[in-house]
């Protein structure tokens, strides 16, 4: 799966590649001297990814000292020592989605308007039926117009039950039934929709809250994941999204949607190494089966070395 | 919007501040600061870069230097230069001189174009004009339907068909509109990548089947670096007239505000704020660099208070204000005039000052607004007007009555007591000549 991700991920960032990979390259290739403007031309290679001025700046004087200290570096070790550390700060925890021993497993995924919550949820119910599991998808996106028929649409696309209520109802409400009829019809798999809200909303962070306090009475131990989705052209404030997201539910992994445009997505490395939020999936398609397992290794090299 | 850009710039002209002379090395801490809140803010790298290096030839000019509040001048060279970059002067969308004018909304997934068509057509119906929505999103699942259901509630027509040709159904739509009278078009298109070379040639095809007046790109607020990558290509592909940024009441310090006219060259137009079908604004790019250095928006303010509320009642309100009179019918009052000006959050951000006097993450629960409004119909005219005599038993009533608590009640005359206070202490402030003092 890691070779499918970097394969289709370069696919992507490739048509983008024009100005700073290919500098980069070039610095490698043709002038091996490591001096002020190779520190430079890393520093604007990772804003440009999105990392954040901070951590970018920490990096390259990290970078710039192991060079100072270790005369002979060239400059393709001190990429491949970049490319260790950002590694590392993406490597904490485990990537794999943390499912329930027995019974239902509840998937709650959570974000800002417009980062493909529902989408991620068609995708990832795609990614069950298709090992035989039975799923249930939970439109509790009860606000938007017509986003329960979205999910709807999603359902009978991947064959996966869709429980919902009108537009305007409790979103509280559809998903304590989800969690019954997912109970009662002994479903592997609950997937939670939920509506797009801004962070900045301190009534519908208590609405998400309440939602995650439903699920949790009807399964004790539920929901085992809490995503965020988070749109790969995402900004800095990326990272005060997931903080009070995670205040807010407790958001226990990421998933990294659009990243086939050419965003690189580097607020996810600023978020996990802030927040130890690991990314758990990736999406980089818009096919039904274009949601993908995260590789740390993988996702660095296609932000250092993007050919 | 924008705070943590204002507070960082602040911080940066602090040090400019506490002296009196400037050296050319004063200039170049201030100004890397600047170049710090500015990356931080999400502009691009590029303009960011120029940006300060047009600032810096500026500043450290013998003239500067000469003068005798050298740090108030170069606040004023870096607020005129951001307005410059913001594009001077407010752009609007001009009407076509044989109806009907079209429009096409473009962007990436998630961007908020169908939100944004429904904000545009509700403005421009209330202009007197007769808008038509076309749903010309042919691959989300339910776009077409979610463009219908906001048509309805806004009471504008919504032009749609089944199948995937987008640029026929467009087509179609302005021959309907022609027919039908209507001197405005909004095409809703799909999100697309600006790398999904499919999708951009049928933008393309969209584009030269119905000749659009302008083609509006439709960005989020919270996008990073990418925003310029994305909006050139578009630009390059169908040609832009226009920016929508969307999203403006997250915190995103929305630096993609910056970036996207330095880059396109194309002006940003319209500001979305809030899921609401009015929350769309006209984008004033001297509002945005006076908000961005701590001046703070009240112009926004005033334009949307001018819209509700009338000349008489604002100024017996000012009155009560200043005197610090205000009574619970007041109170009422104000909290429905405030309400109908937009979410209480963003007017307070408006405010100049409001940062300083640790306002800032004050939260605003619209939901807690029902219950006040009940709890105050739940009084007789005395009580609102005299709420010293509310006693124990009356508070037992109004609760009662009110279908709340006791407690809510307490709550309330505490809160009402307290922002008296506060009005006080602005009041007095005032009257000292200090407060809602503009810094520079």
């Amino acid at each position: 799966m890691g070779e499918s991700f970097l394969a289709r991920l370069n696919r992507g960032l490739a048509r983008a590649r024009a100005g700073l990979g290919e500098r980069l390259a070039n610095l490698l290739q043709g002038h091996p001297a490591v001096d002020d403007e190779f520190f430079d031309d890393l520093e604007e290679l990772l804003i440009q990814s999105d990392l954040g001025m901070n951590l970018s700046a920490t990096l390259v004087d990290e970078l710039r000292a192991y060079a100072k200290k270790e005369r002979r570096a060239s400059g393709e070790e001190i990429t491949r020592r970049l490319e260790s550390r950002l590694t590392e700060l993406l490597d904490g925890q485990s990537h794999a989605l943390q499912l329930a021993p027995q019974g239902v497993s509840v998937i709650l995924l959570a974000g800002v308007n417009g980062s493909g919550k529902t989408t991620t949820a068609g995708k990832l119910a795609w990614r069950f039926t298709q090992a035989g599991r039975r799923v249930i998808m939970c439109a509790a996106d009860t606000f938007r117009a017509a986003a329960i028929d979205q999910l709807v649409i999603w359902g009978e696309r991947v064959g996966a039950q869709v429980v919902h209520h009108q537009e305007g109802a409790d979103p509280a409400a559809v998903v304590f039934d989800a969690v019954s009829a997912a109970l009662a019809r002994k479903a592997d798999v609950l997937i939670v929709d939920t509506a797009g809200r801004l962070h900045t909303k301190s009534n519908l962070m208590q609405e998400l809250a309440k939602v995650t306090r439903v699920i949790g009475k009807g399964i004790p131990g539920a929901p085992h994941e809490t995503l965020l989705v988070v749109d790969a052209t995402t900004g800095m404030n990326g990272l005060e999204q997931a903080r009070i997201f995670q205040e807010a539910t407790g958001v226990t992994g990421l998933v990294l949607t659009k990243l086939d445009g050419t965003a690189r997505g580097g607020i996810v490395v600023t978020i996990s190494h802030s927040l130890h939020i690991p990314v758990k999936l990736i999406g980089v398609g818009e096919q039904v089966d274009d949601l993908q397992d995260f590789d740390a290794g993988a996702f660095v090299s296609a932000i250092l070395r993007p050919h | 919007m924008f705070e943590s850009l204002t507070e960082k710039l602040q911080q940066a002209f602090q040090k400019l501040r506490g002296k009196g002379k400037l050296t050319a090395a004063d200039v170049d801490v201030a100004l890397r600061e600047v170049r710090l809140a500015l990356l931080e803010a999400d502009v691009n790298y590029k303009v960011v870069r120029d940006f300060v290096a047009r600032i810096r030839e500026q500043a450290v000019g013998e003239e500067v230097m000469q003068s005798l509040t050298p740090a108030q001048q170069v606040i004023k060279i870096v607020h005129t230069e951001l307005i410059h970059l913001l594009g001077d002067r407010p752009v609007t969308l001009s009407f076509a001189p044989n109806p009907p004018t079209i429009i096409l909304l473009a962007g990436l997934q998630g961007s908020g174009k169908t939100t944004t068509a429904a904000k545009l057509a509700k403005l421009y119906k209330q202009r007197g004009h007769s808008p038509l929505l076309v749903a010309a999103d042919v691959y989300r699942p339910a776009a077409r339907k979610q463009l219908q259901i906001l048509g309805d509630q806004i009471g504008v027509a919504v032009y749609t068909e089944e199948g995937q040709d987008a640029p026929g159904i467009t087509a179609r739509a302005v021959g309907e509109a022609r027919r039908s009278g209507h001197d405005l078009v909004i095409v809703d298109t799909a999100g697309r990548l600006h790398v999904d070379e499919e999708l951009m040639a049928e933008l393309e095809r969209m584009k030269n089947a119905v000749h659009p007046h302008a083609i509006l790109l439709v960005v989020d607020a919270m996008t990073g670096q990418d925003a310029v990558n994305l909006a050139t290509a578009f630009h390059d592909r169908v040609g832009v007239a226009g920016i929508i940024l969307t999203k403006l009441d997250s915190d995103a310090r929305g630096g993609a505000a910056l970036s996207l006219r330095a880059v396109t060259g194309r002006p940003v137009m319209f500001v979305g704020t809030g899921e609401k079908l009015d929350g769309l604004e006209p984008f004033y790019p001297d509002r945005m660099a006076s908000r961005l250095l701590g001046m703070g928006d009240i112009l926004t303010l005033i334009d949307r208070a001018q819209a509700r509320v009338s000349a008489e009642k604002a100024a017996e309100m000012e009155r009560k204000l200043r005197q610090a009179q205000l009574t619970l019918d007041d109170f009422l009052d104000q909290l429905e005039q405030v309400r109908s000006m937009g979410p209480l959050g963003d007017i307070l951000s408006m405010l100049p000052g409001m940062n300083k006097l640790g306002l800032k993450n004050l939260e605003v629960d619209e939901r807690s607004l029902a219950h006040v409004e009940a709890i105050v119909r739940s009084m007789t005219r005395e009580e609102r007007q005299n709420p010293a005599i509310i006693d124990a038993s009356r508070r037992r009533r109004i609760a009662r009555g009110s279908g709340t608590s006791v407690q809510d009640v307490n709550r309330l005359l505490k809160q009402y007591e307290e922002t008296r206070k506060l009005l006080r202490q602005f009041a007095a402030k005032g009257a000292r000549g200090r407060g809602f003092k503009l810094p520079f």
